[in-house]
């Protein structure tokens, strides 16, 4: 049984054409870090925060999501709670937004602790100062009594991670936590989560729309386009031979994590939103292979190609012309 | 530590500040009841017909002829001393009049406060936390009902069926003795504070409103936090901005709504005083109480000013170094 998955997940909104997420199957084992890319509105969050038990309110849910042998969908307080308090923690995109901005750093990371724990003040004192040690802050006391508008975004972010570590889960779920910050800060982060994650044997989740930064993290990719996983794959496996159009354009599409952006030649067209559904494959209208007739009639179902798994119509006869 | 003598810096501008700004409304104060039709020292003979001679002495014994600067500068001087002048109609000294009729106002004031801060806040919670529920509902009714009703109406409603036909609370005057006192200023404080409620309810909601939004409240409850302490610590806490500032900014408005509700209940303090006293042309009286009441609205609000820093920590920021 793996830490994560997530088996068939549906997540539809009410007043929407096309569910969020279309019949999703991921997983994550103990100990594995594993990439979610795609691109903004794809999903991505939901799915991500689908694990805590966080759902858009009005949601009606298919399938299901287990963490650590808890099962999410439809599951009573209590297991939420179990999860969210012990099983999984979430890194968010934006620590500025995810800290409360008014309570001192030192609140924010024993807050849990102490009222959720309900370990002592000293105790919950003493495992912070530790964690701000472990992702590298310079000087723990200090930060335990300033506020967030007095770090910078970065050393914010490892605040933010600190914080996940505090319950000491065994799964990471990281939401695009680097997109707030500046590129070496970026790297600086990534290094540190990357770090924890083997030192200490987590399952992790990143959530991220750049592939190169996905495949330097990770063991695993799994590629998501309007709410459907489109390819999955070992992350040099990925990115050496892309099958699906899609992660085709996106490696075309991202910028490289060191150096000048050379193979910046976006997907042309704009993403499926959620008030379109289309009865073929959603990446038809901007995919240069679309075959009508086929690509437009029935969406692709995740198939395996060779190791791994494409959704596409046309994934074994172009394969050739997706190479690089 | 530097922010510490930033922080001393800008309590010492705020409170020279509220030093300014009260003696240019002493001015003001001074200079529109000078300004104002009547003359004092016909009110002070009235029902005598005095020769022109006895007004003129008249004049001369209160400085009524003295120009305006004089005048000002030794009425300034005097209530720097506490000396607020004499009251023509009590013929006693204003400080006195005032310091006998301050206490019942103080009460009625004080057991309003508490009554906004406690219903008007709670309410406000309530109406954010089951918003779109009945409850919800009821809470934003009451707001629209209560900000409607001006607080003479209040008192009226309120004497006629609680304490006319329900015989519940009594109708008129101070009381005697603390509980006594209490007992009659229920009603008084009920009828001067609803509209305020209304208004701090309404804020309060909205506050809580924009604080439930944040997503570090979604965060909170991610990390496994109870709901009744996420409200507590993060959502009633960082709400309490707005909250506060509008309860400093409410204090002037009752002293002076006090006013009608005294007068309606037949009570005596400040407020009736007031209304007595400008009637009968005291204008000593009047001067010192409007100057109170100005000076009540400028202290408060500095202290609103200066506990702002410790409700949100990055306005000190923004204030001094870094
Ligand atoms: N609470 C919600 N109510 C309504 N729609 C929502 C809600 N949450 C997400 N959505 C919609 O679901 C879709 C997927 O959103 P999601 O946040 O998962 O995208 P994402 O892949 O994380 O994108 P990004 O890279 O911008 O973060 C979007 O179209 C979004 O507008
Ligand atoms: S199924 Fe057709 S439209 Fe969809 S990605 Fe494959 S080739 Fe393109
Ligand atoms: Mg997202």
């Amino acid at each position: 049984m793996p830490l994560l998955s997530y088996e068939d997940l549906s997540v539809l909104l009410p007043g929407m054409a096309r569910p969020v997420l279309d019949g999703v199957s991921l997983s994550v084992a103990a100990g594995e870090a594993v990439a979610l890319v795609g691109e903004s509105g794809s999903g991505k969050s939901v799915t991500a925060r689908a694990a805590l038990g966080l759902l858009p309110p009005g949601a009606t849910t298919a399938g299901q999501v287990t963490v650590d042998g808890c099962a999410l969908i439809g599951a009573d307080p209590a297991t939420v709670r179990a999860v969210r308090t012990g099983k999984a923690s979430m890194i968010f995109q934006d620590p500025r937004a995810a800290i409360n901005p008014v309570r001192r750093i030192g609140d924010f990371l024993t807050e849990a602790l102490r009222l959720v724990d309900g370990r002592g003040r000293a105790e919950a004192e003493a495992r912070a100062l530790d964690l701000l040690a472990a992702v590298g802050l310079p000087d723990p006391p200090r930060h335990l009594r300033q506020y967030p508008h007095q770090l910078s975004g970065g050393m914010l972010q490892r605040v933010m991670i600190a914080g996940a570590l505090t319950a000491d889960p065994r799964l990471l779920l990281c939401d695009e936590p680097t997109t707030a910050l500046d590129v070496t800060t970026q790297a600086e982060i990534m290094a540190v989560l990357r770090a924890l994650q083997q030192d200490r044997g987590l399952g992790l989740l990143l959530i991220t729309h750049d592939l190169d930064l996905a495949a330097a993290g990770c063991d695993r990719i799994y590629v998501m386009y309007a709410g459907r996983i489109v390819e999955t794959a070992t992350a040099a496996e990925l990115l050496a031979t892309p099958r699906h159009p899609y992660t085709a354009g996106l490696l075309g599409s991202s910028p490289p994590l060191h150096g000048a952006p050379e193979r910046l030649t976006p997907i042309p067209g704009v993403p499926m939103g959620l008030l379109e559904s289309a009865p073929g494959c959603a990446f038809a209208a901007r995919c240069r292979f679309a075959r009508p007739g086929l690509c437009d009639q029935s969406p692709p179902e995740l198939a395996p190609v060779g190791e791994r798994l494409v959704a596409c119509h046309l994934a074994d006869s172009i394969l050739s012309e997706v190479d690089r | 530590m530097t922010s510490v003598r930033a922080a001393a810096r800008s309590a010492l501008c705020r409170l020279l500040g509220m030093a300014v700004t009260l003696l240019v409304t002493s001015f003001l104060v001074f200079s529109s009841l000078y300004l104002a039709p009547g003359d004092p020292a016909a009110f002070l003979v009235r029902g005598r017909s005095p020769s022109p001679d006895e007004l003129a002495a008249i004049r001369q014994q209160y400085g009524f002829n003295d120009p305006f600067p004089v005048r000002y500068w030794h009425w300034l001087d005097g209530v720097l001393h506490g000396d607020f002048g004499r009251s023509y109609l009590f013929h006693q000294s204003v400080a006195s009049v005032l310091w006998s009729r301050l206490p019942a106002t103080l009460l009625l004031v004080g057991v309003s406060t508490l009554m906004i801060a406690v219903v008007g806040v709670g309410a406000g919670i309530v109406g954010a936390l089951r918003r779109g529920t009945r409850t919800g509902s009821a809470v934003l009714l009451m707001v629209t009902v209560g900000a409607a009703v001006p607080s003479f109406v209040a008192a009226i409603v309120l004497r006629s069926v609680l304490g006319v036909k329900l015989g519940w609370f009594p109708t008129i005057g101070n009381g005697t003795g603390f509980v006594d006192q209490l007992h009659h200023v229920v009603l008084p404080a009920i009828a001067l504070s609803v509209t305020f409620m209304a208004l701090v309810t309404r804020v309060t909601r909205s506050a809580m409103l924009d604080e439930l939004r944040r997503e570090h409240v979604e965060v909170a409850l991610s990390r496994g936090m109870p709901r009744g302490a996420v409200i507590r610590r993060h959502v009633l806490r960082n709400a309490l901005g707005p909250i506060v500032t509008v309860c400093g900014l409410l204090v002037s408005g009752m002293l002076v709504s006090t006013a009608i509700v005294e007068t309606a209940f037949g009570m005596s303090g400040v407020g009736s005083l007031l209304v007595q006293c400008v009637d009968e042309l005291d204008f000593q009286v009047v001067q010192a109480i409007v100057l109170l009441v100005v000076a009540a609205f400028v202290v408060v609000n500095t202290a609103v000013d200066l506990v702002y820093p410790l409700i949100d920590p990055r306005v000190r920021a923004a204030g001094g170094a870094r």
